[in-house]
């Protein structure tokens, strides 16, 4: 007996029932659904999360300036200015650290023609984008010979050309930042959420040296409001962080026992957390979900069982005609598989436009992949094989005078 | 004298029940049926033919003694090996018919073919030539439950003869039928070992079916107590009455 005769034979079992078909298959639907949307919402958790890490560049120290205590009021992380540019000259001395990116930021109003819009104005050297691991889309970056000549040029972010500029080509144009003409000379790359959930894509960079000669003027000479220190890998985090918090003590004169007057984030570490928490979400959703098929598969079994039983006539009727072992084996196994890959593809058209809706409805990120679509599949061809086998095998190992004898 | 189709050397059949002694049925029957023959198997319920003719049949194996199928040693052969002879060798018609319902007439005729490994084309083919054979060519597409008993019948007899055996076995074949189709399937039946040639065995306790064959094996307890031409077999009955 060929295949296409084996299936012709297992959809006209399947049809002459028909509910206990569907209902049966109703197991498998809900279980590959489930796997479907639990593995799409877990995958698009870590998506996200890996997405916010490779944005935010990789192996990363961010520096803050420290709370300050005055008369028995204490202000929080940021409010002192005890961050310099000299603590960011001396980090370079730190050994394993390849980059260092002193920033100065505030926010202004942007104009372009009859446009404004209000975006975080941040001052960079060159050096920030690759600490960042940023390219521009268009245009290009500034160079160390912008940053000497205290240019009023700009590099933005997506959000805001397309909130200041619209549909215009922002490369050339001049944008006022407060009342100060600046030359936008590229744009960036799209970078997405930061793990905070704000949109890293509203922001302008001007040349640290101009921000803070002309936009924003420092009561304490020299001082900056964060600074990136990029380590060259990833072991030597640990060592540098703590080298690092050193060198600053040691600078801002700090006595063994006092808090530090700044914060050292370590951000590999925050991300690789997050990066754990999302993959163990990820895991356990799908681990519920399996649940779910194996219950589906087990109704499968016991429908099968209760067939095979009701059927027993039949099966010596086969045998009598010179059906073998292994034709009625592979019978009722079709049958089986049949109910499995019906209810694995209305299944994953279920979860598909389940894990849709949830997208729509909760705005989480979901990502359905082939290989999940492959996986779900493959998992209930066999929940099939391995629940349709029991009650296969023992059909087909019933004796042909027996079966015979059953009405 | 034909070359012996069948032959059984001192079969014996008991059936084992746990926690209970083993139930002889059959006790040492030997018997030859040559190419050709028309055999009828009588004897009253108990008597051990039904038992008889599930081993002939190859559907149950006998716990001791040899059976020789068309030269072919038979007892001990594993359960596939038995499909496989039931297959090719043997055709069998029921009392209950035991068409497989959800199929069309000429699906029934065609599925042992269909086991046998041969296209679906080739196995439709062949399967309405034998139903022409049997006076049912017209009614191919029907389901089971749309056709009298006597034509049920015809199509079991089709589906017996698709794979060309070299025995018919028909077990009571008349036993659900009015007398007047009883008397029309055995008519075939008859015309189909005369003119095919065909070797039948039947099982029947009716003296009236029975006359349609030409030898008669008549069982008792397990054993065989008559083995000759029909005629004499049913007179003796009729005097022992």
């Amino acid at each position: 007996m060929n295949a296409p005769q084996v299936l012709q034979e297992a959809l006209r079992a399947l049809s002459t029932n028909r509910l206990r078909t569907s209902l049966t298959m109703l197991g498998v639907i809900i279980g590959v659904s489930a796997v479907v949307i639990m593995m799409g919402v877990g995958r698009g958790a870590q998506a996200l999360v890996n997405q916010s890490i490779s944005s935010m560049g990789s192996n990363l120290l961010v520096v803050f300036p420290g709370s300050q205590t005055s008369g028995g009021v204490r202000f929080g992380a940021g409010a002192a200015q005890t961050l310099t540019l000299s603590d960011a000259a001396a980090a370079r001395s730190i050994s394993g650290v390849i980059r260092v990116a002193p920033i100065v930021m505030r926010s202004f109003q942007l104009g372009y023609g009859n446009t404004n819009w209000s975006a975080m104005v941040t001052g960079v050297t060159a050096e920030y984008f690759p600490t960042r691991s940023w390219e521009p889309e268009e245009g290009d970056l500034f160079s160390e010979a912008d940053l000497r000549s205290n240019a009023r040029i700009a590099v933005i972010g997506q959000t805001t050309a397309r909130q200041l500029f619209g549909d215009e080509d922002p490369i050339g144009k001049t944008m006022r930042v407060r009342n100060l003409p600046f030359t936008v000379i590229g744009v960036l790359a799209r970078k997405g959420q930061s793990l905070d959930g704000r949109d890293q894509d509203d922001a302008v960079f001007i040349p640290l040296t101009t921000a803070r000669q002309q936009l924003i003027r420092s009561t304490f000479p020299g001082s900056i409001n964060l600074l990136f220190v990029q380590v060259a890998s990833a072991e030597q985090m640990l060592t540098a962080e703590a080298e690092l918090t050193d060198l600053l003590r040691a600078r801002h004169r700090i006595a063994p026992g006092q808090e530090n007057d700044f914060t050292v984030r370590n951000l590999t570490a925050i991300a690789q957390t997050a990066a754990v928490a999302a993959g163990a979400m990820a895991i356990l959703l799908g681990s519920i979900a399996g649940v779910s098929l194996l219950v589906g598969g087990i109704g499968i079994m016991n429908i099968m069982l209760v067939s095979v039983t009701e059927r027993t006539r039949e099966i010596g009727i086969r045998m009598a005609i010179g059906a073998r072992q292994r034709d009625i084996l592979r019978q009722f196994l079709i049958e089986a598989i049949t109910i499995c890959l019906a209810g694995g593809a209305v299944g994953v058209a279920l979860g598909i436009s389940g894990a849709w809706l949830i997208a729509s409805l909760s705005g989480l990120l979901v990502e359905i992949s082939v290989s999940s679509i492959a996986l779900a599949f493959g998992f209930s061809a066999a929940i099939g094989i391995f629940f349709g086998w029991y009650p296969a095998a023992k059909a087909s190992r019933l004796r042909p005078v027996e079966a015979l004898r059953i009405e | 004298m034909p070359q012996s189709l069948i032959r059984l050397i001192d079969i014996h059949k008991q059936y084992e029940t746990a926690g209970a002694p083993p139930v002889p049925v059959l006790h040492g029957v030997s018997l030859e049926i040559a190419s050709g023959e028309f055999v009828c198997l009588m004897g009253q319920s108990g008597s051990g033919k039904s038992t008889l003719m599930n081993i002939l049949g190859c559907l149950d194996s006998p716990t001791r003694g040899e059976y020789v199928l068309a030269g072919q040693q038979v007892s001990g052969l594993a359960p596939d090996a038995l499909a496989v002879i039931r297959n090719r060798q043997l055709g069998f018609v029921f009392q209950g018919f035991n068409l497989l319902k959800r199929m069309s007439a000429i699906d029934n005729v065609a599925l042992p073919m269909i086991y046998a490994g041969e296209g679906r084309a080739q196995a439709l083919q062949r399967a309405q030539e034998k139903l022409r054979l049997t006076g049912l060519a017209d009614l191919a597409q029907r389901l089971p439950n749309q056709l009298s008993g006597g034509q049920q019948q015809r199509v079991a007899i089709a589906r017996a003869l698709v794979m060309n055996p070299s025995v018919l076995l028909a077990d009571e074949p008349t036993g659900n039928l009015d007398t007047a189709t009883s008397e029309e399937i055995m008519g075939l039946i008859q015309r189909l070992n005369r003119d095919q040639s065909i070797t039948v065995v039947l099982v029947t306790h009716e003296p009236d079916i029975a006359r349609f064959g030409q030898r008669l094996i008549r069982l008792k307890d397990g054993r065989v107590i008559f083995d000759g031409p029909i005629a004499q077999g049913l007179g003796e009955r009729v005097v022992a009455a």
